[in-house]
């Protein structure tokens, strides 16, 4: 076993023997073209509604909860699915925001949240990490869609422009400082700035 | 002959109560405004809620207040209340939103709680939205302001 490692670090040092350059070169670009778009397609496929309502945890409790709210059936059709709100658009962001949802894999082999009052009883703490990071990037996700600068106050309600007018435009308070559970029931809400 | 009677009588009595069954089964079926029981009626447009930020007059003063703005969506529940995030008496200075009545934060015996009330928790059981629509029953409730008016200009007349 030991040998074969040895062998394995010394053919991979040496000059190639058999294969031209510009075949090596061109076959390395082509299984990287192959390997590239491969990784970004398959990437893509976890990124639809399908794929994460392909888990019961999420077909069952947050799927299910979002279907009367107004990002999911509303007067022009447009609707919002699970990765516009819950993935960056931008490829750096986006990996690392996979990254971190790879601990659901994990989640999902020990059944952390299998069953209604599992996922219950973790809803505070999964509702804050949405928070968290919605808080962080100035609510990105909701800005990819709702952009600030295109809001017409005058067709909004005397409160909303009101509101969008004054704290939100000087930027001390971003969209989900109070459109919190708005696709989602609320978890228990006690000691939330705003309940 | 006495038993013959007897059969005409149940026959009759029979007849009339098959009468008064039809005849009052038209009436309970109101709701369904004539659709036989068999097939599915057209559903009514689902009317618009108002949403003006308006506060309409209370038309005695006991009434709780209505609701001039749309509530869709907002989580009354044992986790949340939202109504309470802009109306509660702590949110009002940035809300600017009418604080609840005291009486919401006194219990039976009228003691004073911190928070309110559990038996006025549920906002819509009293409070409600108001929907451009037309009046499903006809109302004749009258002002008290104008009754004592009448009554007045009644008294200055005798």
């Amino acid at each position: 076993m030991l040998q074969y490692f040895h062998k394995l670090r010394r053919d991979i040092g040496r000059p190639s023997v058999h294969y031209s350059i510009g075949a090596l070169t061109l076959g390395g670009f082509i299984a990287g073209v192959i390997f590239w778009g491969g990784f970004n397609t398959a990437l893509e496929a976890t990124n639809t509604e399908e794929f994460c309502i392909g888990c019961h945890e999420h077909k069952e409790n947050v799927y299910q909860e979002m279907r009367d709210t107004i990002h999911f059936t509303n007067r022009s059709g447009v609707r919002a699915t699970c990765p516009d709100c819950h993935v960056p658009h931008d490829w750096t962001e986006k990996i690392a925001r996979k990254t971190a949802a790879s601990k659901d894999v994990w989640g999902k082999l020990f059944g952390t949240i299998n069953t209604r009052d599992k996922f219950n009883a973790k809803r505070r703490e999964l509702a804050e990490h949405e928070w968290a990071r919605l808080k962080a990037n100035d609510s990105l996700e909701c800005r990819n869609c709702h952009d600030f600068d295109y809001m017409d106050f005058t067709t909004q309600s005397l409160r909303a422009s009101e509101q969008h007018s004054t704290s939100l435009a000087a930027g001390e308070k971003t969209c989900i400082d109070c459109h919190k559970g708005i696709a989602h029931n609320l978890p228990d809400m006690s000691g939330i700035e705003g309940y | 002959m006495m038993k013959q009677k007897t059969n005409v009588t149940a026959f009759l009595v029979l007849a009339l109560s098959l009468f008064l069954g039809v005849a009052t089964a038209d009436e309970i079926a109101t709701l369904r405004h004539g659709t036989p029981i068999d097939s599915e009626s057209d559903p009514a447009a689902i009317p618009q809620v108002f949403d003006g930020d308006i506060k309409t007059k209370r038309n005695y003063p006991m009434q709780p207040p209505l609701i001039p703005h749309d509530t869709r969506d907002y989580d009354v529940n044992l986790q949340a209340n939202k109504c309470m995030s802009c109306h509660a008496r702590r949110r009002t200075e940035e809300s600017q939103a009418p604080m609840i009545s005291v009486t919401h934060y006194m219990d039976r015996e009228g003691n004073f709680l911190a928070e309110i009330s559990p038996r006025r928790y549920f906002c819509n059981q009293c409070h409600v939205n108001q929907t451009m629509t037309r009046e499903v029953l006809e109302n004749d409730f009258q002002d008290m302001d104008e009754l004592i008016e009448e009554r007045a200009a009644k008294s200055k007349d005798d």
